[in-house]
């Protein structure tokens, strides 16, 4: 067991070392603050690893030397007023160390003010609505066809042959690079959470109340997400892609756009 | 007897009265659960289930009542009654904490950030614009309709004062109680008890004065929700309390409880001094401020 | 039966009642007022709770085991979530550590039996029901709850027929346990032997009396909680919504005032169990006797302000999230003071390595292992990332499985001898030991691979991509699951072994070990002598 434990643990340091390895750490992202994240989430990880190697590696050599069959007698210590205020304070001072660059990182996050584009979304049973705020475009986004059709029980279809299976949209969300976009959440039903991994944004869509949240893409290409609070039987089927794009190709997706919806608008 | 019972815990060698309780109890929440989905049957089920309860509590207590007077009870079983119905009345003082706790998030959380305070300033804008925080209020989607508060004079104010003097009488009746003074005990006793289904029936009066002349009704949104659920469920507790009290004083009649053995009375006096607490937190918190 | 037990003088007082043994019969156990067997039947309760839950369990490893839909619709797979939570939170963990308590603090302390025998009998047979309306909703129309153990409005609103029988099983849970905490508390206050003082009491007491008072601050809360639910169903208030005031976030605030304390609820008399286990085999006094009592204490009372950190992605102003965060991380320290004087407490003692003891140092190992991503999830900013993924997963299950539930089997098997009067089988217990310690982090330890990597809990399928880990996880669930069975072989052979002493262990210390093995039905009718409690702090 003991070489399990020490094993399981080896495994993360080397999911640490692997860094962007997306199958077994948290992917670094392609915004400021997700790299921060994960920066965050290394350094607790190493602390806990450093920890963990002290703690466990007294108490195996304890296992292996202090045991009755080497005919050791026990000693019979049962407090020390010294070690235990320095096992108090040590531990305090380690968190401390991980609180503060926590703490900036915290601030960062909440401040979403002056966005360069703003979007509402808005979560349903099971799809999302977006509205762009100032360039006056909206549409739904559900799952992707393709994934639907193999979703079922017994579809009948090898879902290793849908690519992105359940990762994909019929309509992505389409952002600039390098712009800050502010994301305006809310819930038409039930609780929602709209989460895309690299770009370490994740915030629950709740009826009623409006939560803030943002983001600022430092690199092209898309990103998927999932919704990421239970809201009820088809939770596992309503991804989040965003699109990010240079800023003109996202001019032109507006603009298209915008006749567009002009159209839809008029035809009703 | 004594000689054994002092030296020995009392402990009961089997009883059937939880078992019955349990069974009671599967029958009134089988019950009301079903009623609640539109069963009829289920209202009977959940009257089976309350008349067993109420016979197993009687039965349950009349047992222990009988051990108790036959001096079964030592003084360490006498404590350990004492310190359970303290710690039972603090579960009830957190389960009302519950509501307060409702309450105050309302006021001081929710319904400022619907009206656009702290980090909800697009709460306000895009989803209750010109919505106002304010209290007592039904929320930014009037649920429930216009509606007038529940001021604190009048019968409120009444109230206030028949819980404070049942209070102080319960507290004579108990002096008289320790003083042997028999007669004093029953009439105080009865004064309390009596107070207190007055106080009950009082809270009926505003409750049809709320519902036909102001509106007011449990769902008038959030106000009205956390006015009737805490008023409700004190009253509930009020009721029980006298209920308890009446008991308490057909003992005194039938001569029970001594000047230094008395828990059951003062079991009850703690709980009833608890509603009264309880009603304090209510009367400054729901109907004053 | 005599209770010629303790101190040799009992002989002296025969009575009526310790002369008679227990009635025969289904009366024996329906109307029991006896610690001895109320513990026993609150033991067996949760053990077939596990079994019930973990095949929950394994129906969700099952559709999880590759990607794709096999076996269930994902409403099917969201009640067993719900059911598998609720099952081992509140069937399993719990009453396995309230039967624990009936068998040992009497024992432990020196009292002839619980204070409040007959509302122990109560808050035994409560249980029952209340778990028999709670599984009957599998059957109902519109299915059992599905909206996670969390019961999270709206959601939990859409549940069919099931919603009320849900809430009112809740309920009766909660009676059950404040009926169960009041008594523990009243017994260990009240019913001591003499000279038995608070800083004298054993560990597990200690542990337990702290558990107690936590039980009867929060059940009524969550009680509160779930009528607030019930009304804004039925009866149209506006607890839960916005439009009326209310807002669904303030039932996860109440929710988790609840939730959060009763994760130590879960923990706490673990940490109590280890401690009387490890100085046995370790025939080493319990390190830092106060500072474990201490660090239990604040423990409980941290665990009453960091309930929001489940909460990091609701939209809290930023000042919430800094206090809970900050709050959060302290628990760390308390928590490692147990640690380190469990470790300290083997140092350089003289250890051998019986079941129990191999269970209690996988506890140490993994249960630490768990509090580590607690802390990780702690950080705010990160949780942001980790939040309802299998990470948390990962989190709570290393802190319950090989934590709570390797805890109870140490003190079952720890405590075995004392109940039955054998020897378990040390083979089998040896067996299901390391078969259970493996599969447990083959189950457990990859999920922390699929929540980093971003695969979501609460979905029945995912995207290729996580297929692999899931695969493990999987295997690891159902060789762990079997591995249980080894447990009901020792319980079936548990009198094949040799005779046990009164003694039982070679380094045990504590009255219960002053008792005959088997114990006899009463126990400490009169308080024992001073020189005999002394015991349990030589
Ligand atoms: C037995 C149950 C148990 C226990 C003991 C814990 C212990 C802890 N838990 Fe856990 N937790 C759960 C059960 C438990 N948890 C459950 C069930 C959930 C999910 C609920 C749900 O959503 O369904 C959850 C979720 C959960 C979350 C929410 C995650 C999310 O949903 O986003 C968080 C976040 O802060 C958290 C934190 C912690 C911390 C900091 C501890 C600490 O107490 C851990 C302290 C211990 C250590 C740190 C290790 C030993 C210490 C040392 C060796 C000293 C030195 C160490 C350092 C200085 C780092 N837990
Ligand atoms: C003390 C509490 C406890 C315990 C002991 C367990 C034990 C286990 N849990 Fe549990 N679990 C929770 C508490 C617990 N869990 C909670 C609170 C949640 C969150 C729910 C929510 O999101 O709302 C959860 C959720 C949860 C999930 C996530 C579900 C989801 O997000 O959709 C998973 C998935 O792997 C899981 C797996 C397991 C497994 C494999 C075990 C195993 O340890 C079980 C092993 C036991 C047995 C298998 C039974 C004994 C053996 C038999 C019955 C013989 C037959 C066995 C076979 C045929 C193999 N649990
Ligand atoms: Cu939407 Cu989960
Ligand atoms: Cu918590």
């Amino acid at each position: 067991m003991i070489r399990k434990a020490f094993l399981s643990l080896l495994g993360l340091m080397a999911a640490g070392t692997a860094g962007a390895d997306w199958a077994i750490n948290m992917p670094e992202g392609v915004t400021e603050l997700s790299k921060e994240t994960y920066d965050l989430h290394m350094m607790v990880f190493w602390w806990c690893v450093a920890i963990g190697i002290v703690v466990f590696g007294v108490m195996i050599i304890s296992l292996v030397k202090h045991r009755k069959s080497k005919g050791v007698e026990p000693a019979t210590f049962s407090h020390s007023t010294t070690a235990e205020v320095i096992w108090t304070a040590i531990p305090v001072v380690i968190l401390l160390l991980m609180a503060v660059p926590a703490a900036e990182t915290m601030v960062k996050l909440e401040d979403s003010r002056d966005p360069d584009v703003s979007i509402v979304v808005t979560g349903y049973q099971w799809k999302w609505h977006y509205k762009y705020q100032d360039e006056g475009i909206e549409f739904y986004s559900s799952l992707a066809r393709p994934s639907v059709d193999a979703r079922r029980l017994d579809a009948g279809v090898d879902v290793n042959s849908v690519d992105n299976y359940l990762l994909d949209v019929d309509r992505p969300v389409v952002v600039p690079k390098g712009a800050k976009v502010r994301i305006l959440l809310t819930s038409n039903d039930v609780l929602h959470a709209w989460w895309v991994p690299d770009l370490a944004i994740k915030k629950d869509a709740v009826p009623g109340i409006v939560n803030e949240s943002w983001f600022r893409a430092e690199e092209v290409g898309t990103y998927r997400g999932q919704c990421a609070e239970l809201c009820g039987k088809d939770h596992g089927y309503m991804p989040v892609v965003v699109e990010v794009v240079e800023p003109a190709a996202y001019q032109a997706w507006v603009d298209t756009r915008k006749d567009g919806d002009a159209k839809l608008a008029s035809a009703q | 007897m004594t000689t054994h019972t002092d030296e020995h815990y009392y402990v009961p060698h089997g009883s059937h009265w939880p078992a019955v309780g349990s069974l009671g109890l599967l029958f009134l929440m089988v019950g009301v659960s079903s009623w609640l989905n539109g069963a009829d049957f289920g209202f009977y089920v959940m009257l089976t289930g309350l008349a067993v309860i109420v016979f197993m509590i009687t039965g349950w207590f009349a047992t222990v009542i009988g051990e108790s007077e036959g001096g079964l009870y030592n003084a360490q079983v006498d404590k350990s009654f004492r310190q359970g119905m303290f710690w039972f009345i603090f579960s009830e003082v957190m389960f009302f904490a519950a509501f307060f706790g409702a309450l105050f998030y309302a006021r001081n959380m929710s319904i400022p950030w619907l009206g656009g305070a702290s980090n909800n300033f697009f709460t306000n804008l895009l989803l209750w614009e010109g919505y106002e925080s304010t209290w007592p209020t039904n929320g930014p989607g009037g649920v429930g309709g216009e509606y007038k508060a529940m001021g604190p004079f009048g019968l409120p104010l009444i109230n206030t004062a028949l819980l404070l003097t049942s209070s102080i009488t319960v507290t004579i009746a108990h002096h008289a109680l320790i003083a042997g003074k028999r007669a004093q005990l029953s009439i105080f006793l009865a004064a309390t008890f009596i107070l207190g289904f007055v106080f009950v029936y009082l809270q009926g009066v505003e409750y049809i004065h709320a519902y036909q002349d102001l509106n007011l009704k449990l769902t008038s949104g959030i106000y009205g929700s956390t006015f009737f659920m805490l008023t409700g469920f004190h009253g509930m507790h009020v009721t029980i309390g006298a209920i308890m009290l009446t008991i308490i004083f057909f003992r005194v009649l039938k001569g029970h409880f001594t000047r230094d053995k008395h828990f059951a009375f003062e079991a009850v006096a703690w709980y009833w001094h608890f509603v009264d607490v309880v009603w304090i937190g209510l009367y400054v918190f729901v109907y004053w401020m | 039966m005599t209770t010629t037990t303790v101190d040799g003088h009992a002989a002296d007082h025969h009575d009526a009642h310790e002369d008679h043994g227990p009635p025969k019969g289904l009366k024996r156990w329906l109307f029991s007022t006896n610690h001895k067997d109320i513990g026993t039947m609150y033991l067996v309760f949760s053990l077939i709770m596990f079994f019930i839950g973990g095949a929950m369990a394994m129906v969700i490893r099952s559709e999880l085991a590759v990607p794709g839909l096999q076996f269930v619709h994902p409403e099917f797979f969201n009640s067993m979530t719900t059911m598998h939570a609720l099952i081992m939170v509140f069937g399993a963990v719990m009453p396995a550590f309230v039967g624990l308590a009936n068998w040992m603090i009497p024992l432990m302390i020196g009292a002839p039996d619980m204070a409040l025998p007959r509302m122990n009998n109560w808050s035994f047979w409560i249980l029952p029901v209340a778990f028999g309306i709670l599984l009957s909703t599998l059957l109902m129309p519109g299915g059992a709850p599905a909206s996670g153990w969390t019961m999270y409005p709206p959601l939990v609103l859409q549940t069919g027929d099931a919603f009320p029988f849900l809430i009112f099983s809740v309920h009766l849970m909660g009676i059950s346990s404040i009926m169960g905490a009041i008594n523990v508390i009243v017994t260990i206050i009240n019913m001591r032997a003499p000279d038995m003082t608070l800083l004298k009491m054993p560990m597990f007491v200690w542990m337990w009396l702290i558990t107690a008072y936590l039980l009867i601050a929060v059940m009524p809360v969550l009680a509160g909680a779930v009528t607030m639910l019930l009304t804004d169903q039925f009866f149209g208030t506006s607890f839960f919504l916005a439009a009326g005031g209310g807002d669904p976030v303030m039932f996860q605030h109440i929710f988790w005032f609840f939730g959060h304390p009763e994760v130590y609820i879960m923990i706490l008399p673990a940490f109590g169990v280890v401690s009387e286990i490890i100085p046995t085999f370790s025939r080493k006094k319990l390190f830092g006797h106060d500072s474990m009592v201490y660090a239990g204490s604040s423990i409980a009372f941290l665990s009453f302000i960091v309930w929001a950190h489940h909460m990091f992605t609701v939209g809290m102003p930023l000042t919430g999230q800094m206090f809970f965060m900050f709050a959060t991380m302290l628990i760390a320290v308390p928590t490692g003071v147990k640690v380190f004087n469990w470790v300290a407490t083997m140092w350089r003692g003289a250890m051998t390595f019986e079941t129990p003891m191999l269970f209690s140092l996988a506890f140490v190992f993994l249960f630490t292992i768990g509090g580590f991503s607690g802390l990780m999830l702690a950080i705010a900013p990160a949780d942001i990332q980790y939040h309802d993924t299998y990470f948390v997963v990962a989190h709570f299950h290393y802190v319950l499985v090989p934590g709570s539930i390797f805890a109870i089997m140490a003190g079952a098997y720890y405590w075995l001898p004392k109940w039955t009067g054998y020897y378990y089988s040390e083979k089998l217990g040896k067996t299901h030991f390391w078969l259970s310690t493996i599969f447990v982090n083959v189950t457990f330890f990859p999920q922390h691979f699929l929540g980093l990597a971003g695969m979501p809990r609460r979905i029945p399928d995912y995207s290729t991509q996580f297929a692999d880990f899931n695969l493990v996880s999987s295997i690891g669930a159902f060789g762990f699951g079997l591995s249980q069975l080894i447990f009901v072989l020792v319980l079936l052979t548990a009198k094949k072994g040799a005779k046990a002493d009164d003694r039982v262990w070679e380094g045990a210390h504590g009255l219960e070990w002053t008792v005959p093995s088997p114990a006899p039905w009463h126990t400490f009718t009169t308080p024992p002598k001073a020189r005999i409690a002394n015991e349990a702090f030589e």
